[in-house]
């Protein structure tokens, strides 16, 4: 009689999982982040973790995303994007490469 | 070419009548050395050119062609390089060498180092680059410095001497930190410290980077953070210049022994410190385009100490 209830815990540990997965899809937002006239809009941004940001590039002028030891992105030309997901809380502080006077920061909650 | 007078008494050419002779719509500074202290002259068909190259150095500074720039401030910057290059050839005098205060390329693509080399070399002079951001952001980082990096150090600095002047080009655009400016660092300015050492401090110096070494603009990041301390082991000069690109206007100012000098593009205008949003490029009138890419002005004569900065469109 035991077989059962293995099976029972088995499935409810299942639902549980699947419950949890669709909590932490529920929190994966996407949130852009503007580059115009050499700063980015909003220049800081509140997010929970599980968050994707995407910068879009509306300059005539190239730009980059740069968090030391977290994130890089490729040169972004006019209207290229890139996109990063947070996936551990933390304050991110970025700059352009480029144009190390455009910073911005990420806080993840 | 110019029908205008010239003043060929003392100095040479006066202010103004530089400034009338400039309305070429072409694109490069000439320089000329005589008595150790550089001057520019408009790359006109002028008699103060042919003057001076009977016993001085002339050479040529461009800047910013930024090949591969399409948009509407400019869509055609190949073209209106090929047009400051056309200039150069039919110059009357021919200069000893040109240099290249960085930005070449757009978006550092080899075929837009290709297009580049293309059109420059059709000058058929000598060409001393330095890099601007531009050229540094091919994925690997190479492209640049295997064109035109043999027989430099780091990222790409050198020095060398030409008729008695000793030329620095030196990189400020490399491993910028967060909410700073163009950058020397460290090595690169024990480099110098180095290069200088046991010099005559009558040599004249002229130091050629990208990004201005001395603050235009702080806020539109127009400086270099630690330019200050390669001014510092520059003091000792008698005669010092320093001819940088990046901001795509003419600005020029005196302090002491040191000469700033800013070069136009050859691709677009930018607009004048604070008076737009953002430093991006700048769109006017199809028909004033020209009268804002290399054009040059003379803002300092020798024995002339007044602080000058002056960004003047030399065509109405």
């Amino acid at each position: 009689m035991m077989f059962p209830n293995l099976r029972t815990g088995a499935i409810r540990l299942a639902v549980a999982v699947a419950l949890a997965t669709q909590m932490s899809v529920a929190h994966c937002e996407e949130v852009p982040v503007k580059i115009d006239n050499f700063t980015f809009e909003p220049a800081q941004l509140t997010v929970k973790v599980g968050t994707t940001v995407t910068w879009t590039n509306h300059d005539d002028i190239p730009h980059t995303v740069v968090s030391a030891g977290k994130f890089r992105s490729k040169v972004m030309d006019t209207d290229q994007t890139y996109s990063f997901t947070f996936t551990s809380a933390g304050d991110y502080k970025y700059f352009c490469s480029l144009h190390p006077h455009m910073v911005g920061m990420i806080k993840v909650e | 070419m110019s029908d205008h007078d010239h003043n060929h008494d003392g100095d040479g050419v006066s202010r103004r009548k530089v400034l009338e002779c400039m309305t070429w719509a072409g694109t490069g500074v000439l320089w000329t050395i005589a008595g150790g202290v550089p001057r520019s002259l408009g790359l006109v068909g002028s008699a103060q050119a042919a003057e001076a190259s009977a016993s001085a150095l002339t050479f040529l500074q461009i800047s910013d062609s930024h090949v591969g720039f399409d948009k509407a401030a400019n869509p055609h910057a190949l073209a209106t390089l090929e047009e400051a290059i056309g200039k150069i050839k039919t110059m009357p005098v021919k200069p000893s060498f040109m240099i290249h205060t960085g930005d070449i390329t757009h978006l550092s693509k080899a075929s837009e180092f290709d297009d580049a080399e293309r059109i420059i070399s059709q000058s058929r002079l000598d060409v001393h680059y330095v890099p601007g951001e531009h050229d540094f952001i091919d994925e690997e980082v190479k492209l640049y410095r295997e064109r035109y990096g043999r027989g430099t150090k780091g990222a790409g600095w050198y020095s060398f001497d030409a008729n008695g002047v000793h030329f620095i080009g030196l990189v400020n655009v490399v491993d910028l930190k967060a909410g700073g400016l163009g950058n020397l660092g460290t090595e690169q300015l024990a480099w110098l410290a180095d290069d200088l050492k046991g010099r005559s401090n009558s040599q004249p110096v002229v130091v050629f980077a990208h990004i201005p070494l001395w603050s235009v603009y702080p806020t539109w990041g127009w400086g270099t953070e630690d330019g200050a301390r390669a001014l510092d082991l520059l003091k000792g000069f008698g005669s010092v210049t320093v001819l940088n690109g990046h901001i795509h206007q003419v600005m020029q100012k005196v302090e002491g022994n040191v000469t700033f000098h800013t070069a136009r593009s050859t691709a677009f205008p930018q607009p004048a410190p604070g008076t737009a949003p953002s430093p991006g490029p700048m769109k006017v009138a199809d028909d004033k385009l020209r009268s804002l890419l290399g054009t040059a002005s003379i803002i300092f004569k020798p024995g002339d100490e007044r602080l000058a900065i002056i960004d003047t469109p030399l065509q109405g």
